[in-house]
């Protein structure tokens, strides 16, 4: 198993609160790891925790496989309200990379097309992304991480406000962009079903460390 | 009306005035930081007053305010600037600044009128001069770093994480922000610059959803405004600043009656 990320005896503390001491996994290149634990384990904190030690190149107790370039975070929240102005499409470029200064060169304006396709996002592209759905909102985020061409993507509760449906078409497609686009994927989540059916492993993250499970996909 | 010199300098200073703020009142609205940039303009009256009470020009000690509080800002994070109490104080003080040097520097009252409420009669050959340099500077910035501008004002939070050099992106913005108000106050006033950064870009949301779009449709309704309020005051002799105004807030009431309507027909 080559991976893509592992960390060794990792402890991290909040201010007044201790989460996690000598956490250690290995997360596996090419595969979807749902990372899962109760409200307030630090899930977010500890994905936030090894952005900030790739961007840092510090490889004291997390060894990345991937630069920070390639990585794209999804966070839970976003400044999106009713009335943002904007239209998908716009937002899906700004994940664009090797920009031109006002306009998209035809090879980038291809590739942003393409990915608005296997996001089924075309035909509402010139929507303002204030109008859209909860399930066409995550997927113009996703959308947008795809175009910077990551190697690694972490989802931060990304089908946390979605119903059945929507969950389901979103996890079928990251697993479809996933062999598309050769990602590794980290998916936050609290979702049993949609572990056992779509992660090919859990980290599962309780009293101060975590244990990896393989799970559905991947048996 | 041409005959004037400083009629047609403040037509000239108009284009300038629409090409910028068009750009940084799009970025501006996206932000959610409107009133932070009224404070802006606030600490920006300050600086000018403080620019004639040690004898500088006004507007070296409005650019050196407004950068100032803009870098401030930006290293300690932007959303000290949406805080309402930290708007309220900042606002406060720096208006009380203002009057202060005004008071000690003992020019008449009227300097502090032009300063709040703008004044075309006070351009002059050497304003427009400097007024076309820090455009040019600005809209240069503006092409250089466009994408980058408008990815961290239309999704702070994506940027934030995904976006290198974010945080300086972020600095950036509010030092062309100081810069942008620090010019426009000339013609508009220092209490009245929001109204071109603001109100036609919030108008624009309502009938454009392209970037491009937007940015071009914001210039219409800011020279419109601009040229149409110098026009009327021309001819009544009343304020500039008033008929600008009054135009933006017209725009914006048609933009939401626009709005409305489509709502209701669905």
């Amino acid at each position: 198993m080559k991976s893509i990320l592992s960390v060794h005896n990792l402890d991290l503390s909040i201010p007044n609160r201790k989460l996690f001491s000598n956490l250690s996994f290995e997360i596996a290149q090419g595969s979807l790891t749902c990372i899962t634990g109760e409200n307030g384990v630090g899930k977010t904190t500890l994905v936030k925790h090894l952005l900030q030690d790739l961007a840092n190149n510090y490889t004291v107790h997390t060894v990345f496989n991937v630069k920070r370039d390639e990585v794209q975070y999804v966070p839970q929240l976003r400044n999106i309200d009713d009335e943002y102005p904007l239209c998908i499409k716009d937002f899906v470029a700004f994940g664009l990379k090797k920009r031109n200064f006002f306009w998209n060169r035809k090879p980038l304006n291809e590739k942003l097309e393409q990915i608005l396709t296997e996001t089924k996002l075309t035909r509402i592209k010139d929507q303002p992304l204030g109008k859209a759905s909860g399930g066409e909102k995550q997927r113009a985020y996703l959308a947008q991480a795809l175009c910077a061409d990551p190697k690694l993507l972490i989802l931060d509760e990304a089908t946390a406000s979605l119903d059945t449906t929507n969950k389901h078409e979103l996890l079928q497609m990251l697993r479809e962009v996933m062999q598309q686009h050769g990602l590794t994927i980290l998916f936050i989540t609290h979702d049993p079903e949609l572990i056992e059916q779509y992660a090919d492993y859990e980290l599962h993250l309780e009293d101060q460390t975590g244990v990896l499970l393989e799970k559905g996909a991947k048996k | 009306m041409f005959a004037y010199d400083f009629m047609r300098y403040a037509f000239i200073a108009g284009i300038f005035i629409a090409l910028i703020c068009s750009v940084m009142g799009t970025f501006v609205v996206a932000r959610q930081t409107s009133f932070f940039t009224h404070t802006l303009s606030e600490i920006g009256f300050s600086g000018a007053s403080f620019g004639i009470f040690i004898g500088i020009s006004p507007l070296a000690g409005m650019l050196t305010f407004t950068t100032a509080s803009a870098l401030l800002i930006g290293m300690s994070g932007e959303r000290l600037g949406r805080r309402e109490a930290s708007i309220s104080v900042f606002s406060g003080l720096f208006l009380g600044l203002g009057i202060l040097f005004l008071s000690l520097s003992d020019k008449q009252a009227n300097y502090a009128t032009s300063i709040l409420f703008g004044s075309i009669v006070g351009i002059d050959r050497n304003d427009i001069e400097v007024l076309i340099a820090l455009s040019i500077l600005l809209l240069l910035t503006i092409t250089i770093l466009f994408k980058r501008l408008a990815y961290n004002s239309f999704d702070s939070q994506g940027a934030q994480y995904n976006q290198r050099f974010n945080k300086t992106i972020s600095i950036i913005f509010l030092v062309m922000l100081a810069l942008t108000i620090s010019i426009t106050a000339q013609i508009v006033g220092a209490l009245l610059i929001f109204v071109l950064l603001t109100i036609p870009a919030s108008a624009t949301k309502y009938f454009a959803h392209r970037l491009y779009q937007m940015i071009v449709l914001n210039f219409i309704f800011i020279l419109a405004g601009v040229w149409l309020g110098l026009y009327f005051s021309y001819l009544t002799d009343w304020p500039v600043s008033f008929f600008i105004t009054v135009i933006e807030a017209l725009i914006y009431g048609a933009a939401i009656a626009k709005d409305h309507l489509a709502n209701h027909q669905k």
